[in-house]
């Protein structure tokens, strides 16, 4: 594989401080080729013998009780080798997040949303499949349904589940509604911060859900045996969540499941559960054959995630000198079928770029019939920061301050405390607004016509369980094995972090992706998780290694280990009576001093770093058609360290433009009989080439103290300040302030119509 | 049901399959030849990953019945690269950074390679607009667009 010289680094390219051989440096991904090439397998790709082929049918009801399936027909029907229904599941407990799943994978007394999957068949071509499924006859019982946050909250809205209780309230109501949980965060007293402001905005504001969009749509192989043994290729952020889900679902013990990660073609959150891989298992079981299910698009968005839309209300007082004072705010996230956390999150998320002694943030986590919703690029994060920044850049221009300087103004710093209970560790967000004041694009005139809109954005970032392998090989090379998917490079990463370690050329170095019975546990590759968290275990194990090697030196040696350093890639005798050990002399000669060398580090890693990002856009409007262009764009995000620049930057690229098509153009569009309207990329346009200009970035680095390498995770907060961002820049550009998303050409038009008379 | 015999060129070799009248090319291209780089990523002709060169011009394949391709020439991703080097445009989207999970590369790289076949020294605006119908949801396009830009230098301009 041809690859690119490694730039000889002093350190990365956010600040060229931090002194790295290999981490900073941006070599060719180790999985390019097969992916220019076409040769990389993701889960639609497997073939295997004898292979049938899955079709859900899915309901075309939004609310609607089952009273009978009849499979006659359809099992009648030829190449028809297995049926399903929700009646060859384990039963479904009363309740609880057990219960939400199973019936998400397959509807058990009642469908809950359009496209509800119902029943399934395999068959030994596609449209054998498709044909079978459509003969399947449905009898439902239509229920009224609800398809929008308002409509649900209401007393007399139609409920969906009989056992939701509202959580957070007391006393606990006795009633059931689609309220499923109340959340509250509060400090201080807000109406002594409001008494204490000099100018006081409220607002309100709405979202719409959203898609993930990863071109992939889902699938997997389901290979089940005759022992009850089932193997999985499956195209997921975790495979070990395949694994255990798919248990769960089918009441199976999980050691009978074993799960091969394909490669998966994007997820962005919406590949962190499961719909199809119970359904294929059993499937196959039936057939006594492998069963492969590949979704349509059409069936991606009617099934498959979204993002939640919101309703949130915002009250914000500052005083003249730019000071927040206080935030009061309420927000309600859809969480379609099933209870989720959206609300809790947008909670936690609202004001966290802001420091403020007063607050009250309240949140309603509400069920409607839609498809039950799933993380999306730190979910819940982008709503919440629409409404909180688009209500500070009112207050800049109603104050008559510079609108960053005034977020630099009322920025949290390490030790502050965040809305939500601990205090800040060390965070980059003060830097990253002063990245954006400095940037060139900022410090450049606006050209005549257009806006310009800035805004911050923040999330959590997690840590969670992972593991790594290290093995050497007699050769001198080394293979890094974990368990995390690769969603965006971040082999490469694993890669570069070891050669950092172990003094080896990142070309020496395989960064595989095991599957369940090769790699320890290993969680999710979600909240911007697997270079931190799996990256740490990479990082043990590597130097693990090292011990084991200065070992085999000192043996080598005859000598005291404590002799022996590992410096640049070869162990060093101290007093220098040795010439150096090469990595590749010691596995070479490995037999000799007591076998092969390996590793494996297996931890639950502690101390995510927040991340911040601040952007900044420029914008034309067409006053006649309310189209809006994006002229220019830059982010300035803290990586913590960027351990492969290009990948930063891609990420952070990626954010903001998923971010832009939230805020400009994407929505989920439903009639009033509960159909999802737009289930397609023509009707459902996410950004094209065509659309943008290039995304300038600005890889801000303050380190994470409790990464090795001072990694934070940069894969989601960049798609959180785009909402606002593009509001403001509309509003600077036009005088007018949208504050319901998306900023379709039909809303500004309209708005702008409006303003006008 | 009764199937057509189909005598095509795929990547330069003189190809025949047997096809169902209603399947796309792309079913065939993948399922009956193996060539498993084009994807179907919406199956309407929206997204642009099963995109292929036929007879000069870049299309979807999975708007494209398999029988249409009787006769015709057709390049695929896996007819980029010669056995010993890649096409500049993959070497550039691999220097460029230019894939996150790869889903979109093979038909970016084929939309790439029918421009740069037109307009060997296209704009960043041409660039933009002859990759309009295939969807990335990874890169935000910057990347992608660069590399291109970057290969066509490249091929204008051999070392």
């Amino acid at each position: 594989m041809s690859t690119t010289e490694a730039p000889p680094s002093t350190g990365t390219n956010g600040n060229g401080t931090s002194g790295y051989r290999w981490v900073g440096t941006r070599p060719v991904r180790h999985d390019g080729l097969d992916k220019v090439a076409g040769k990389a397998r993701y889960a639609a790709d497997l073939n295997l013998p004898g292979m049938l082929y899955g079709h859900i049918l899915r309901s075309p009801h939004p609310h609607a009780r089952i009273v009978s399936i009849d499979t006659s027909a359809a099992e009648a029907m030829p190449g028809v080798k297995a049926v399903v229904t929700g009646a060859d599941f384990p039963e479904a407990p009363p309740k609880g997040a057990t219960r939400n799943l199973m019936c998400t994978v397959i509807a058990r007394d009642k469908v809950l949303y359009s496209g509800h999957a119902v029943a399934a068949v395999a068959a030994s071509t596609r449209r054998e499949a498709k044909a079978a499924a459509e003969a399947i006859e449905v009898t439902y019982e239509l229920l009224p349904h609800v398809l929008n946050i308002s409509d649900a909250m209401a007393d007399d809205a139609p409920v969906l589940h009989d056992k939701l209780f509202t959580r957070g309230v007391e006393p606990r109501p006795t009633e059931p509604s689609n309220i499923a949980a109340r959340t509250v965060y509060e400090r201080g007293d807000v109406e002594q911060g409001f008494a204490e402001a000099d100018i006081v905005i409220e607002r309100e504001f709405s979202t719409q859900a959203v898609h993930q969009g990863y071109i992939e749509p889902h699938a997997c192989v389901v290979d089940c045996d005759q022992e009850g043994k089932a193997v999985i290729w499956a195209s997921s952020q975790g495979h070990f969540k395949v694994r255990s889900a798919t248990a769960e679902v089918l009441g199976w013990d999980t050691s009978r499941i074993k799960v091969i990660p394909a490669e998966i073609g994007g997820g962005f959150g919406g590949k962190t559960t499961i719909y199809i891989e119970p359904v294929a298992a059993l499937l196959s079981t039936k057939a006594g054959r492998p069963v492969k299910i590949v979704m349509s698009r059409e069936d991606v968005f009617r099934a498959t995630g979204p993002a939640p839309g919101a309703i949130i209300k915002m009250k914000v007082g500052a005083r003249n000198d730019g000071t927040i004072t206080t935030a009061k705010a309420w927000l309600a996230y859809e969480n379609g079928a099933f209870q989720g956390m959206a609300a809790m999150l947008g909670c936690m998320c609202v004001v966290s770029a802001y420091t403020l002694d007063h607050l009250y943030v309240e949140g309603f986590d509400v069920v409607l019939n839609r498809p039950v919703n799933v993380a999306y690029r730190a979910p819940s994060a982008p709503a919440a920061a629409f409404a909180m920044d688009s209500v500070v850049d009112e207050i800049a221009e109603r104050v008559g301050m510079d609108p960053l300087d005034l977020r630099i103004q009322n920025c949290p710093s390490q030790g502050d405390p965040t809305p939500y209970g601990p205090k800040w560790p060390m965070i980059g967000l003060r830097e990253c607004l002063e990245a954006i004041r400095d940037s060139d694009h900022y410090q450049s005139e606006l050209p005549e016509g257009q806006g310009r809109g800035v805004a911050s954005g923040f999330w959590f970032n997690i840590g969670e369980a992972s593991s790594a392998t290290v093995n050497l090989n007699e050769n001198g090379t080394a293979t890094v094995i974990t368990g995390s998917p690769d969603i965006g490079g971040s082999r490469a990463s694993m890669a570069l972090m070891a050669a950092e370690e172990l003094g080896l050329d990142v070309h020496l170095i395989q960064p595989v992706v095991g599957d369940t019975e090769v790699v320890g546990f290993t969680d999710v590759t979600e909240g911007s998780r697997a270079t931190f968290a799996t990256g740490m275990a990479v990082v043990e194990a590597c130097r693990d290694l090292k011990e084991q090697l200065r070992k085999r030196a000192a043996k080598t040696w005859d000598c005291d280990m404590e002799e022996v350093e590992w410096v640049d890639g070869s162990a060093v005798h101290g007093p220098g009576e040795q010439e150096p050990l090469t990595l590749a002399a010691i596995t070479g000669n490995a037999k000799r001093t007591g076998g092969p060398l390996g590793a494996t580090a297996s931890l639950n890693a502690r101390g995510a770093g927040p991340a911040f990002s601040v952007q900044v856009a420029d914008v034309s409007v067409d006053q006649e058609t309310g189209r809006v262009t994006v002229e220019r764009y830059t982010t300035a995000q803290d990586a913590g360290t960027a351990i492969h620049p290009s990948y930063v930057e891609g990420q952070m690229q990626g954010g903001v433009v998923q971010g832009i098509g939230w805020a400009l153009n994407e929505e989920y569009i439903y009639s009033d009989d509960g159909n999802l309207e737009n289930p397609g990329f023509l009707d459902y346009r996410i950004p094209v080439a065509s659309d943008l200009p290039m995304i300038e970035t600005c890889i801000v680095e303050v380190p994470n103290p409790s990464h090795p390498y001072g990694v934070r995770g940069v894969g989601e907060v960049g798609i959180v300040p785009p909402l606002p961002v593009m509001a403001n820049a509309i509003a600077d550009a036009t005088g007018v302030r949208i504050s319901d998303l998306p900023l379709s050409p039909p809303r500004v038009l309209a708005a702008l119509t409006a303003a006008d008379s | 049901m009764s199937r057509t015999h189909v005598n095509c060129e795929v990547n330069g070799d003189a190809v025949d399959f047997l096809t169902e009248d209603g399947e796309s090319l792309l079913n065939a291209l993948r399922d009956e030849l193996g060539l498993i780089g084009a994807k179907e990523g919406c199956g309407t002709g929206d997204c642009g990953a099963c995109s292929v060169i036929m007879d000069g011009r870049l299309q979807c394949a999975c708007l494209i019945f398999a029988p249409e391709a009787d006769g015709a020439a057709i390049t695929t991703c896996e007819g980029l690269a010669s056995a010993d080097e890649l096409h500049p445009l993959q070497q550039c989207f691999l220097e460029g950074a230019a894939l996150q999970c790869g889903i979109c590369t093979p038909g970016f790289l084929i939309a790439a390679k029918a421009l740069l076949d037109e307009n060997p020294d296209p704009t960043e605006t041409e660039v933009r607009y002859a990759l309009a119908g295939n969807l990335c949801r990874c890169t935000g396009y910057d990347k992608i667009v660069r590399s291109v830009l970057e290969a066509a230098v490249q091929i204008r301009t051999p070392a």
